[in-house]
């Protein structure tokens, strides 16, 4: 039932992508998002859509699966479009519908800002898509660790979201098995109006939450009687080590970076 | 109530990478009134059966038949067939949310949209059934015992009066004394009101003492299907599928093996117990 949320799911798979470091593609990711920023014009984002196109093609991940991350935020993306296609103020008038106005200067921006919103989320999808979330964190807390000399909990920062991810499909599951508990007992989650709907959701929330709290206590107990004391002096199962992929990947993104740079001045 | 399940396939995250067949052509007929055990090893699709079974999970194709509805077709009140057929999920008792045990169990005739006496006579009935006291009628159903939820949970399945009723794993976790007063007063009920009762159990003891006739199932197959005695006669083949027969049969044949003759017919502790007073008195004769 609720098992087709995309968004933050890996993707196992053998390929290029999937063996980078995951500090390699948290950087990539970065930049990326941040080339978008830099500069707009055709050619940058033809530049930036070609890239993300060959990255696609390299993680060998059906392109459908990619695409259907965005049915869950098509209205976001709609919305941002249509916005910004009638409220953009600008001087050269295309068509008049009624009140409303389409300007040229607002067919261009409602251009970019669909354009880059779908290619953010497309890029960043990539990353948890081709990366488990165990290594993610793995990458995250590794790239946080300078900040621990500013007093950043690097380690207990990483630590809550390995758990937080490790946690997303236990509720969806535990969710799904109560909806179905309580659907055998003829409850009703889909008809009648908002109030008799958000009432229909207490027989699922309150065994829920209780869940969560049951879970969350034993997963502290469980962690205490293992020693658990924070990041200090912890090693860990498996290093993180820069591979060749990685070298040639930063340079490919060196390279994508100088061009988008270049292009910006010109 | 019979039902007829026929060419039933199942797949579980059909077009990702994950996907995974639950259920191959599965097609079984329950006759009304009948005590099936249904056992397998965990992931050979018993959960998923008997999710269908009552129109919580649909078929990729195949049919459902209970009585005389096809459960599948256009049309059918998929919510009037589950009042029918009860489902006792695994730890039953993670599915309670009211503020007491009373309307807890009352939720299910409640959203049958019954009358209020209806509904109080019901729940009633339903907890005496379980062995939940009176006087516990008012109290959190959070503050009970785990094996007193679990019965709260079963009374709130049973309060909807269903003519078939499908458990699975109802005594996980439970202590022996606590799975044996379960079990019989599901029995007492089966032989009372004649309700059609499909066990899933890990317990081959809890089959061979409740159970007239067992399915077996592996990997999305039914792989045998027939009287308790007769399945547990066929020892490799239940432990090729990660299974195992009763300990008593376990007795049996090794008892066998060292010149006894005794019935293979036997696969629970009475049985066993009859057999070996009888044999014993005779050799001391």
């Amino acid at each position: 039932m609720i098992r087709d949320i995309t968004i933050g799911q890996f993707y196992p798979a053998k390929s290029r992508i999937h063996e980078l470091d995951p500090r390699t593609k948290i950087n990539g990711t970065f930049f990326f998002i941040l080339s978008l920023f830099i500069n707009q014009s055709l050619i940058t984002y033809g530049l930036a859509f070609l890239a993300l196109s060959a990255v696609i093609m390299a993680t060998t991940i059906p392109v459908r699966f990619m695409l259907k991350g965005l049915k869950s935020i098509f209205i976001i993306i709609m919305l941002t479009i249509v916005l910004n296609l009638f409220l953009t103020p600008g001087t050269t008038v295309l068509l008049t519908l009624g009140r409303f106005t389409i300007t040229s200067e607002g067919l261009q921006t409602a251009f970019y800002m669909g354009t880059r919103l779908i290619m953010l989320i497309i890029g960043s999808s990539v990353l948890t898509l081709t990366t488990s979330p165990i290594t993610l964190t793995d990458g995250i807390e590794a790239l946080l660790k300078p900040l621990e000399r500013i007093k950043v909990p690097a380690h207990e920062i990483a630590m809550m979201m390995t758990i937080a991810l490790r946690f997303i499909p236990i509720l969806l599951e535990e969710t799904d098995k109560i909806m179905k508990a309580q659907l055998a007992r003829g409850a009703d989650f889909e008809s009648g109006g908002l109030i008799k709907k958000a009432r229909s959701m207490v027989p699922l929330l309150v065994p829920l939450f209780i869940s969560s709290f049951r879970r969350a206590d034993d997963l502290a107990l469980a962690m205490e009687a293992r020693c658990y004391r924070g990041g200090e002096g912890r090693t860990r199962l498996k290093q993180l080590k820069y591979k060749k992929v990685d070298f040639w990947a930063y340079n490919i993104l060196m390279l994508y970076l100088i061009i988008f740079v270049v292009l910006r001045f010109i | 109530m019979s039902i007829t399940i026929e060419n039933l396939n199942y797949t579980y995250s059909a077009d990702t990478a994950f996907k995974m067949q639950a259920l191959k052509q599965i097609s079984l007929t329950i006759k009304p009134g009948e005590f099936i055990g249904l056992i397998g090893h965990t992931g050979s699709g018993k959960s998923t059966l008997i999710q269908q079974i009552n129109g919580i999970l649909k078929p990729d194709s195949g049919k459902v038949i209970i009585g005389d509805i096809s459960i599948f077709d256009k049309g059918v009140d998929l919510r009037s067939i589950r009042q029918k057929v009860g489902l006792v999920f695994q730890y039953p008792e993670h599915q309670l949310f009211e503020m007491t045990v009373f309307k807890d169990v009352a939720f299910g005739p409640t959203n049958m949209k019954l009358q209020d006496d209806e509904i109080n006579k019901r729940v009633k009935h339903a907890l005496s059934i379980v062995g939940i006291e009176e006087s516990l009628y008012e109290s959190s159903p959070f503050d009970l015992s785990g094996g007193q939820k679990r019965r709260v949970a079963i009374a709130g399945v049973l309060a909807m009066m269903p003519e078939i009723l499908i458990l699975d794993e109802p005594t996980a976790g439970l202590d022996p004394q606590g799975r044996y007063e379960i079990l019989d007063e599901i029995q007492n009920l089966h032989k009372s009101l004649g309700i059609t009762v499909i066990l899933v159990s890990h317990s081959m003891e809890d089959i061979a003492r409740y159970v007239d006739r067992v399915v077996v199932m592996d990997k999305g197959e039914i792989k045998m299907d027939g009287l308790v005695k007769d399945i547990f006669k066929e020892t490799e083949a239940l432990e090729a599928m990660g299974l195992a027969v009763p300990q008593v049969s376990y007795l049996i044949q090794a008892l066998n093996k060292h010149g006894f003759n005794l019935s293979e017919d036997i696969v629970t502790l009475e049985e066993a117990k009859e057999a070996l007073i009888t044999l014993l008195k005779r050799e001391s004769e």
